[in-house]
């Protein structure tokens, strides 16, 4: 971005490049942090820092690149040991359906049940994942990266995403089936 | 292909991360291999698990707004840091804001502020008028000290130096003896101090020499004037002591101390003062 632009026109181009990806950022926060409050800071904190360096993006994928930000905003939060709760255990009954129950209230109460059971079961199990295997879960399998994106990202090589992302999913099954996946 | 490296390569060939020829060597193995199979088969099963499960957070509504609140706050703190250009820079046309106007504006203030202190240095080195005077009046003094230049008419007698002005001055200054005081008077001389020629009178106190200038008060101030009490300065090691009296100014210059140049200006008002007092 030009650096002699006014302040609006900043702002602006900024909030088009980067809005869009709210979500997907929020939800990698979400993911790393484990909880809401630790979550809305993190993304706040990793939006400023993207708008402050926005000169230095220099086109390409825009969501890996506010993806990587908030995941080194995030370890950066952790060294320097302001992250308030990140060693909170999953709260299911506050946090574990929310975002489900809004969009299924057409479906009927079984199948409901059944997939708040699945869901419920998948986030427990992701949440016990250590983080290293939990992040490329999540960037595979929630934003869909390709290995080249989840690398960049992560600043890992390409077959270390694959043997991550391979071990997560061992990991992943022998805690969604236990005594099956085990060996 | 061993089972072993076949699970190491299941995850990247689901995702279709494996290459051309891994691919070919996993789905020969695949064929052959039940146990594989299997584990192909809940690996497909935990990618559905995940991708229909994992719950996707949304980002809620009001982090959009905090987030454009922090970046307004960032902006504005940003901008107290080049604040008084900005706002004109903005409304004018393209190429003209995309001058470093922060740093010309930076450089103008300091030149300004250069300038003035350069101005202010100047005004208050320029010696006033009274200054420039006594400066006139030390210069006059160590001048009147070389040899020779002391007295144009050498004498102690009041009466001789007196006449002697007459007609080299327009005004007749007040000459007195202070002998008895202890101040001989040396003789008297003309000078030129204060764009004007004036009587200068020596006087003598010990080993000193004191110079004593006297010139009818000028000007304006001439109807205002009655007599000023004295004011004593020091110029380069010399005491000076200028008071008014009558309508004349008085002068009196001397490496002498303070106490007795003030003695000597006392002496001189005194006389003043009886010989108006009593015409």
């Amino acid at each position: 971005m030009d650096m002699f632009l006014g302040d609006d026109e900043k702002a602006a181009q900024f909030e088009a490049l980067a809005m869009p990806h709210l979500d997907a950022a929020y939800n990698l926060a979400r993911w790393l942090t484990r909880n809401e409050h630790d979550a809305d800071d993190l993304v706040q904190t990793a939006y400023l820092r993207a708008f402050r360096f926005a000169d230095s993006f220099r086109g390409g994928d825009v969501r890996a690149w506010l993806l990587t930000i908030v995941r080194n905003t995030y370890y950066t939060s952790l060294r320097d040991g302001l992250s308030r709760h990140s060693d909170v255990s999953f709260d299911e009954e506050l946090h574990g359906d929310a975002a489900h129950d809004e969009r299924q209230d057409s479906e009927d109460p079984a199948s409901i049940a059944a997939r708040r059971d699945a869901s419920r079961s998948v986030n427990q199990a992701l949440e016990q994942l250590p983080q290293a295997f939990r992040e490329v879960l999540v960037l595979k399998e929630m934003d869909d990266l390709s290995y080249k994106q989840i690398a960049q990202v992560t600043e890992i090589p390409i077959g270390t995403v694959m043997s991550r992302l391979a071990r997560a999913r061992k990991m992943l099954l022998a805690y969604l089936q236990p005594g099956m996946a085990g060996d | 292909m061993e089972c072993k490296q076949s699970q190491e390569y299941m995850s990247a060939y689901l995702d279709g991360e494996l290459g051309p020829s891994e691919s070919a060597q996993l789905s020969a193995h695949l064929e052959e291999c039940r146990q594989c199979r299997s584990m192909q088969d809940e690996l497909r099963a935990l990618r559905a698990l995940v991708a229909g499960g994992a719950t996707r957070y949304a980002a809620p509504e009001h982090l959009k707004h905090r987030i454009r609140a922090a970046i307004k706050t960032e902006q504005q703190r940003e901008a107290a840091t080049r604040a008084p250009v900005r706002a004109g820079a903005r409304e004018r046309a393209g190429g003209f804001t995309r001058w470093p106007w922060a740093w010309i504006n930076l450089g103008l203030t300091g030149l300004s502020t250069a300038a003035f202190a350069v101005t202010l240095t100047l005004y208050l080195q320029q010696p006033s008028g009274e200054d420039q005077l006594e400066q006139e009046l030390v210069a006059s003094h160590f001048r009147a000290l070389m040899p020779d230049h002391l007295s144009d008419v050498v004498s102690t007698d009041q009466h001789t130096v007196k006449p002697w002005f007459a007609g080299k001055l327009d005004y007749s200054p007040p000459v007195y003896d202070l002998a008895q005081q202890g101040f001989p008077l040396i003789g008297g001389r003309l000078d030129y101090v204060n764009h004007r020629p004036v009587a200068a009178m020596a006087y003598q106190h010990r080993k000193h020499i004191l110079n004593l200038y006297v010139w009818p008060v000028g000007g304006k101030s001439a109807q205002a004037t009655t007599t000023s009490t004295p004011r004593a300065t020091s110029h380069q090691g010399f005491q000076m002591v200028r008071w008014r009296q009558g309508d004349m100014e008085f002068s009196a210059i001397s490496d002498v101390n303070g106490q007795d140049l003030a003695e000597f200006a006392r002496l001189l008002r005194d006389h003043g003062a009886a010989t108006t007092s009593a015409p």
